[in-house]
């Protein structure tokens, strides 16, 4: 029989994993828009005019679903961190309610209230009122980021605050925005996010250059994912070091967790493979590079690692941190060759898409939604790298953990499980069908613009 | 009376803050939420305009919800767990009926036609779960939680009287949106909602002070039922001058809007009196807002966001319904 705490934690993971499958998406897809927005305005030529247009246009169906199914995941979340961790916010309310609620006010509100404009305004109020709302809400969804990722960070590693009567106060605002895993994991996120909008891009366009829709668009679109993705994986990789030196410094424990690590070592070395075996306290069958972890870590081939043994009852399940790792990097990995090799196969076509192989069109179409995999994994990395604490090193989950009786968790885990699997089905059904019929979206577009009530364009116009 | 210091008066501000956003929420989703279940009774082509008539605005008003209980997350920390630990169930199902509602909203415009039905009835599902859960929490929210046959009686009136609300206020937008065949409709439904939303109010005012003696002491002590009685005779006025309207002609011309105005105020006059019972409890006889309130020094910072951003929603709130003006479904531009 399962416990109220792991239901609880379950449920919650439920949640916030795929509510952060749609902000992924319009983070990036946000500047995205903006860069096809102004593409749109800049060029003189009218065939290259209207490919951008319809390359805006339809991304913005795209981001209006994803934006929706962002909003409707966002809004259960407000409700489980009182549902699901009421002791959470008795004790850190101070420190996160501000956060949080700067996230909200700032953010939320700036990506909702522009968004109607931006969705459903174009012809209704002038280029400049539209593009500077379209700007608006790409950097609302970026502000959101910056607050929760602080608020996360915080979680992470914990500091400027003092502790009265058992209850959390801040000292100095600045450290705890700025606590020292936040520069890297918010960076991360941002390119996670680049890179999961540059792979949907590239995907949903091969789609169409496969079908033969979109004629006008798609190639332009495959350009800018593919050489989106060419310069993000690099630098990711590169912060991804960064991040995992950070983690090393301030939680030994994810890093050992993540490594396979059980007793302390110089020159560990890299498992490509293993099964890690918590109740042995060792590994299986692994597959192991001498000395790599600990060049990779320390950058020193004989530097020392931290095992598990040393934080007995303090570190995280060891056996979904180390695979949830390895899915990451091998996504990753996959990512910089596809993204390479698309990217110099293109330029060699002259950047004329009928004539790029079949089979690139389809790895790239099968890879669409890579970057969801890849983010998913490494929120799983870095969450549950964080437990058995809630605020590393000073909570742990179960002094916080609701009273619900446990069936009634279950009840509602199942609800929400089905749901979400459902959209999920839905929202890659729905893509993919934009995506082959194109044309007739934009028609509907139109109609649907038609329908919306107005009648304030010159008046909107003439007044900004 | 000692005024109060500022960092006393913190948590009544945020208290106004955290009302006003859930009146807000209420009015606003509330049409959205009417509109949704009133689409069964609709064509598909009226369908497409109801759901244009709401497009522009439904997204940042579900953010509303967010807002309110946002705050009471940020500065009631302590009410929050209580608050949605008590209502676990109905709060799960009404995130799951918005979440159907917002989505069926957007796929139905994206997916094939043959899906569109499905979406669509989703859409009034969505609407009609998300509407009762709402009004079963109102229920047992205002009753403190209290055990026993009578409690979840008056939550379950509540439950069937909130959804009626909505749906005349939904039927309301219809007829400032929207022009011809769907506007007589909409003038129609507002008819058929009208009595059973008054039925409710009445019972639910008689109910409230029955069933709290705090809600009794507040009400039934002179002088000041005198100046209450101002609460009641107003709304009575304002229901009675909506169905006045939904009875002439005027109503599907120049006055179009009168209705939908009118019943604004009648949430905002149900608003101030549940504000007025409550007060200073966030939850009723068992928690007042300032132990519930996070530190002084917290919600400051938190202030400083506020004074900053409600401004500024404010405005562009006010610019995007002047954008979006005007009668759903007429051809604005070629």
């Amino acid at each position: 029989m399962m416990d109220a705490l792991i239901l609880a934690r379950m449920q919650f993971a439920a949640n916030i994993t795929f509510h952060i499958l749609f902000p992924t998406i319009s983070i990036g897809m946000g500047w995205v828009l903006l860069f096809f927005r102004w593409r749109y305005l800049v060029n003189d030529e009218a065939q290259a005019k209207r490919g951008w247009l319809n390359a805006y246009r339809f991304w913005t169906k795209v981001f209006a679903l994803s934006f929706a199914l962002g909003v409707v995941s966002g809004i259960t979340m407000s409700f489980q961190f009182g549902t699901n961790w009421p002791g959470f916010m008795e004790k850190v309310g101070n420190i996160a309610g501000p956060l949080l609620g700067y996230e909200v006010l700032t953010a939320f509100f700036l990506e909702a209230g522009f968004l109607g404009v931006m969705l459903f305004g174009h012809g209704k109020v002038s280029e400049r009122v539209h593009l500077i709302a379209t700007f608006c809400v790409a950097f609302g969804t970026t502000l959101s980021a910056f607050w929760i990722l602080a608020l996360n960070s915080w979680m992470q590693t914990p500091q400027g605050y003092e502790v009265i009567n058992g209850e959390y106060h801040v000292t100095s605002w600045l450290a705890v925005i700025f606590n020292p895993s936040f520069p890297y994991r918010f960076t991360h996120m941002l390119l996670a996010s680049a890179l999961t909008c540059a792979f949907l891009l590239a995907g949903l366009s091969a789609w169409q250059v496969l079908k033969g829709t979109a004629r006008l668009s798609a190639p332009k679109v495959l350009r800018v994912g593919l050489t989106m993705a060419a310069l993000a994986i690099p630098l990711q990789i590169v912060v991804g070091d960064a991040h995992g030196l950070n983690t090393l410094e301030h939680q030994p424990q994810k890093i050992a967790a993540m490594e396979g690590v059980w007793d302390t070592e110089r020159g560990a070395p890299l498992l490509l493979f293993a099964i890690p075996d918590e109740k042995a306290r060792t590994n299986h069958a692994e597959v192991r590079i001498p000395k790599l972890a600990s060049l990779i870590l320390t950058h020193d081939a004989a530097g020392e690692i931290k095992g598990l043994n040393e934080f007995r009852d303090a570190h995280p399940p060891v056996l979904p941190l180390f695979f949830a790792f390895r899915t990451m990097v091998g996504v990753g990995m996959l990512m910089l060759a596809t993204s390479w090799l698309g990217w110099w196969l293109y330029r060699r076509s002259g950047w004329r898409a009928g004539r790029l192989p079949t089979w690139l069109l389809w790895g790239l179409s099968a890879m669409t939604f890579s970057g969801w995999v890849a983010t998913v994994a490494g929120w799983y990395v870095t969450e549950i790298g964080r437990q058995p604490f809630i605020v590393y090193g000073l909570i742990r989950t179960s002094e916080v953990t609701s009273k619900v009786p446990a069936p009634m968790i279950a009840l509602t885990l199942a609800l929400y499980v089905t749901m979400y699997l459902s959209l999920i089905v839905a929202y890659i059904g729905v893509l993919k069908y934009m995506a082959e019929k194109p044309e007739q979206l934009l028609q509907a577009d139109a109609a649907d613009q038609a329908a919306m009530p107005g009648g304030a364009i010159a008046a909107a116009g003439s007044a900004s | 009376m000692n005024l109060m210091s500022f960092d006393e008066a913190l948590p009544v501000i945020f208290m106004a803050l955290m009302g006003i956003a859930m009146l807000v929420y209420v009015v606003s989703d509330g049409y959205d939420l009417g509109v949704g279940m009133l689409m069964h009774r609709a064509t598909p082509e009226e369908k497409d305009v109801m759901v244009a008539s709401i497009g522009p605005f439904w997204d940042a008003n579900e953010t509303w919800l967010v807002l309110g209980i946002g705050i009471l997350l940020v500065a009631f920390p302590k009410a929050h767990g209580l608050v949605l630990g008590e209502l676990y169930l109905p709060a799960t199902l009404m995130l799951l009926g918005l979440i159907l509602r917002g989505v069926a909203f957007d796929f139905r415009v994206k997916a094939r036609d043959s899906h569109k039905p499905t979406w669509d009835r989703l859409f009034f599902g969505g609407s009609m779960i998300a509407s009762v859960a709402q009004g079963w929490m109102l229920g047992r929210y205002v009753s403190g939680f209290g055990e026993g046959w009578n409690y979840p009686l008056f939550a379950a009136a509540i439950a069937v009287a909130l959804p009626m609300a909505y749906v005349l206020l939904g039927a309301a937008w219809l007829v400032m949106k929207t022009e011809g065949a769907l506007q007589e409709r909409a003038v129609h439904w507002a008819k058929i909602a009208w009595a059973p939303m008054v039925g409710g109010l009445v019972l639910i005012s008689m109910a409230t002070p029955w069933i709290s003696a705090t809600v009794r002491q507040r009400w039934f002590v002179l002088p000041e039922i005198i100046a209450l009685l101002a609460i009641p005779l107003m709304t009575g006025v304002a229901l009675l001058a909506v169905r006045a309207l939904l009875n002439s002609r005027l109503v599907c011309g120049v006055v179009s809007w009168l209705p939908f105005v009118l019943l604004i105020m009648v949430f905002v006059l149900g608003f101030l009196g549940l504000a007025y019972s409550l007060y200073p409890f966030v939850v009723i006889d068992r928690l007042t807002i300032w132990q519930a309130a996070s530190s002084p020094a917290a919600l400051k910072v938190i202030l400083f966001g506020v004074c900053i951003s409600v401004p500024a929603i404010a405005a562009y709130t006010v610019f995007s319904y002047r954008v979006f003006r005007g009668k759903a479904g007429e051809l604005t531009y070629a």
